[in-house]
């Protein structure tokens, strides 16, 4: 019975996402104040419902009702409890029914967090948030149910992904959509300018914190992905340019634009314009990955199955709603911005605001970087050139070659005044910094055992910015020493920038890597720590079985860690897991997986050194961090 | 820019940068809907292979069951033959097994087994336990000779027709619907243009 009533509370929270997304909007029209007021209890209720509905999976799930299709697909009676709760969201359904209830939490927040603004404004917003609800409802329930019965239901079910039967993905797709859906809030808000005909620097203040906590959880989102393929899939890679590691990437790039140009509209009421045009690409580049992982379009390790009438729903869905939106811009961009005598609009080339535009350049270019390799291959096939793989080389030369010039100007940009100022100025102050980045990026070249370049390069690099960044810290103390949660917000993310470089660059010209075979008792010296192999024994888990390694690692002649690594069989579907063994410090991992078994008691044996690589996502961290302390500004609560 | 810019009134954007982004816009809308359309297609991301059209690589390689004993490939000529590349190794291999031991079975032509990458012990174990529709099994245990047929994984199948050239490629598992709906349909094909030069030759 409970499926059934999930399907309805499904149907109900499609009825108010429709009405939440009609009736404010016709109310504004017609300047009817109790029609522009339905929409707040509207998303109050659409939440309630989905969470209803989300309720009713998670009972089927912990309940074993493999008479529901989607749970007997994804779990089986063996499946430990934690992973019945994740299961909820390991396929398409269920994590469909997750993004629509993230995007209702978003509405439901705006909707108790909006009453201080006007109410025709309230009400466009909450409209347009609708409007992305119902599409997201009607998707589920028209092509992805998760409450279709499965009759005669089966004995037993077949099994969660065991790739997601882990700690690290149970949180990485509610984070990720976190991030992904809360691009939907300044979506909204700049649709919703759009349709009033004005952008008011109140608004753009109002919705920043929202941009910020949303890119800081995408951020999180990814990071966790990131560190998630590092120790499952075996290879110690961290980034792999793959399609859906792109689709998620884009809107960062895109969010973390917006989030500068917000700022400088909000301060100096310059780039409204842009703020608009990035407020509606970055949800469309969120969109545009949900439509690429869900199609099958693209074929990835994270791709859901693939099913031409779900792409195509999407793909209707998000060029009805992108393409409403960018007409609207079309049509009304023009008459926006501040108006024509604000004395902040003019500003000089050296000026904050020139540093921030070409921040903004520079991420743009980024994404429509990705967004031409991710999509070069199905662009070759196409046009009939051929199939084609886009890979890392050109990724990460371009990449490369676009951060450059990012990493370069960052620590300008807190520096150098609004509007205009002294050339020289800036580079007076921050000359010093970087004659020791240059510095300290030579040691580090000479003091290298390899790969100088590189490592010179990210020593100077990550130097340059937390330098900088700490001579503006220095700047703010001997002035007022007050630092508003923005200002420190900011200097957590730009450190968070010079701690990822660290890690990055660092782990690229210094990894090293061998693969070997290894028999009982035999050692392999890697980098000053020696790898003893001292055998394989058998393990059972709850709904596996393994072979479990045993490596010692020592380092000067001690021994510092002692490592397991596994291969996994899965009891359901006979899939192979790789677990690596890791020994982390904040200097470097020690990194093992196992291999094939090669007989006679050897087995093949990958092991890695990986500098510093911590401090990638450490720097994710930070940067995350720095969205949400800027979000808690008192400013923005006004 | 070194000076501020003055004010300046609102004004609408400009025809140009409206016509870029209409054409980029549906450019890549109208990309999607291909994909959408080619997502459906199984083998869309199959390299095709460069052998279709051209004589088959030349080999010599033993037979697993009798290694004294080399076959080469011209020995193979004069009626077309299907190359099934496995491994005892290979998951996929025995999931296909039943598909091609059935299409074996309809004696429609010889299935020329080719053991890749495989110890000679656990090959024969294999067939031992499964059952063996070839005719015959090469076998390649070092790869050598696959990298002229650029096989990069087992499963891997090739029709070859009586003169030695590769016809038709399918990577990855056979099932019955690839058989039906592809393997057939080539072979038929591959008869007809047979017969066809018979007749020609007969009518000389």
């Amino acid at each position: 019975m409970l499926p059934e009533l999930g399907q309805v509370l499904l149907a109900c929270a499609l009825l108010a996402a429709l009405l939440q997304a009609t009736v404010p909007l016709l109310g504004t029209r017609r300047d009817n104040a109790a029609w522009m007021a339905v929409a707040r209890p509207a998303a109050l209720a659409q939440l309630m419902l989905l969470a209803g509905a989300f309720a009713v999976l998670t009972a089927a799930f912990v309940q074993q009702d493999f008479s529901v299709r989607y749970v007997a697909e994804n779990s089986n009676t063996l499946l430990p409890l934690i992973y019945r709760y994740s299961a909820v969201w390991g396929a398409h359904e269920g994590s469909l029914l997750l993004w629509a209830l993230v995007l209702a939490g978003w509405g439901g927040a705006l909707a108790l967090r909006s009453g201080s603004l006007p109410a025709p404004t309230r009400a466009r917003v909450l409209a347009v948030m609708g409007v992305v609800s119902a599409g997201f409802i009607a998707f589920m329930l028209f092509t992805s149910n998760p409450f279709a019965r499965l009759l005669p239901a089966p004995l037993e079910g077949r099994d969660l992904n065991p790739l997601l039967q882990d700690p690290g993905l149970i949180i990485h797709p509610p984070m990720l959509y976190l991030g992904y859906v809360g691009f939907a809030v300044p979506f909204a808000f700049a649709v919703a300018a759009l349709l009033e005909g004005r952008v008011d620097t109140r608004w753009v203040r109002w919705t920043r914190p929202w941009t910020n906590i949303a890119w800081g959880f995408l951020t999180l989102g990814i990071a966790l992905g990131s560190w998630w393929a590092y120790y499952e899939l075996g290879w110690g890679g961290w980034w792999f340019w793959d399609p859906v590691e792109n689709a998620s990437f884009m809107p960062w790039l895109a969010g973390a634009a917006l989030i500068h140009s917000q700022a400088a509209t909000e301060k100096r009421g310059v780039f409204a314009s842009w703020t608009l045009l990035l407020a509606i690409a970055a949800f469309a580049l969120s969109l545009l990955g949900a439509f690429l992982v869900r199609s099958g379009v693209l074929t990835s390790v994270h791709s859901f199955a693939a099913d031409p009438s779900r792409g195509l729903f999407i793909l209707v869905f998000l060029s009805l709603l992108i393409g409403a939106a960018l007409l609207l811009y079309v049509l009304r961009a023009g008459a926006l911005g501040s108006a024509g005598d604000d004395p902040r609009r003019g500003f000089g080339a050296t000026s904050r605001e020139t540093l921030l535009l070409a921040n903004n350049l520079l991420l743009a270019s980024a994404c429509a970087m990705v967004l031409l390799g991710t999509l070069y291959p199905l662009l070759a096939d196409a046009l009939g050139v051929g199939k084609i793989s886009v890979g890392p080389p050109y990724f990460g030369s371009l990449f490369l070659l676009l951060m450059a010039p990012l990493v370069l100007l960052l620590p300008f940009g807190p520096l150098v005044k609004w509007q205009r100022d002294q050339p020289r100025r800036a580079l007076a102050l921050l000359a010093p910094w970087l004659l020791l980045a240059l510095l300290l990026g030579a040691l580090a070249w000479w003091q290298a055992p390899r790969s100088g370049w590189k490592v010179a390069l990210g020593v100077a690099a990550a130097v340059w910015v937390a330098a900088g960044t700490a001579r503006f810290i220095w700047q703010r103390v001997r002035g007022n020493g007050r630092f508003t949660a923005e200002m420190t917000g900011m200097l957590l993310a730009h450190t968070g920038v010079a701690v990822f470089l660290v890690g990055a660059l660092l782990v690229e010209a210094l990894n090293e890597q061998r693969e070997l075979a290894m028999t009982p008792g035999s050692s392999v010296t890697l980098a000053g720590h020696e790898v003893r192999f001292e055998g394989v024994d058998h393990r059972e888990g709850a709904n596996f079985s393994a072979d479990r390694g045993h490596l010692r690692i020592f380092h000067d002649g001690r021994q510092i860690a002692l490592l397991h690594p596994e291969k996994r069989q899965y009891a359901s579907g006979g899939q192979v897991m790789t677990e690596a063994g890791i020994h982390a410090r904040i200097t470097g991992d020690v990194y093992v997986a196992l291999g094939e078994p090669l007989g006679n008691n050897a087995w093949a044996v990958r092991v890695h050194i990986k500098p510093f690589v911590r401090w990638i996502w450490c720097g994710a961290l930070l940067m995350a961090l720095g969205g949400f302390v800027t979000a808690a500004d008192r400013r923005f609560r006004r | 820019m070194s000076d501020p810019s003055p004010p300046r009134p609102a004004r609408p954007l400009p025809p140009v940068a409206i016509v870029i982004g209409v054409l980029f816009f549906f450019g890549l809308l109208g990309l999607m809907l291909y994909g959408v359309m080619k997502s459906g297609d199984p083998q869309r991301d199959v390299l095709p292979s460069a052998l279709i059209g051209r004589p088959a690589p030349a080999f010599a390689l033993p037979v697993l069951h009798e290694p004294q004993m080399i076959v080469r490939s011209e020995e193979l000529r004069g009626a077309p033959y299907l190359l099934n590349v496995w491994g005892s190794w290979c998951a996929a291999c025995r999931q296909e097994h039943p598909v091609l031991t059935r299409f074996a079975e309809s004696k429609r032509l010889r299935v020329v087994g080719y053991n890749w990458k495989d110890e000679r012990a656990d090959a024969l174990h294999w067939l031992e336990q499964l059952g063996n529709p070839f005719m015959v099994v090469l076998s390649d245990p070092e790869g050598r000779t696959a990298i002229d047929w650029g096989v990069t994984a087992a499963p891997e199948t090739f029709l070859v027709d009586g003169s030695g050239v590769v016809r038709w490629k399918y990577s990855g598992a056979m099932t019955q619907q690839v058989v039906d709906t592809q393997l057939l349909p080539a072979l038929a094909k591959v008869e007809q243009a047979a017969a066809a030069a018979d007749t020609t030759a007969a009518s000389r």
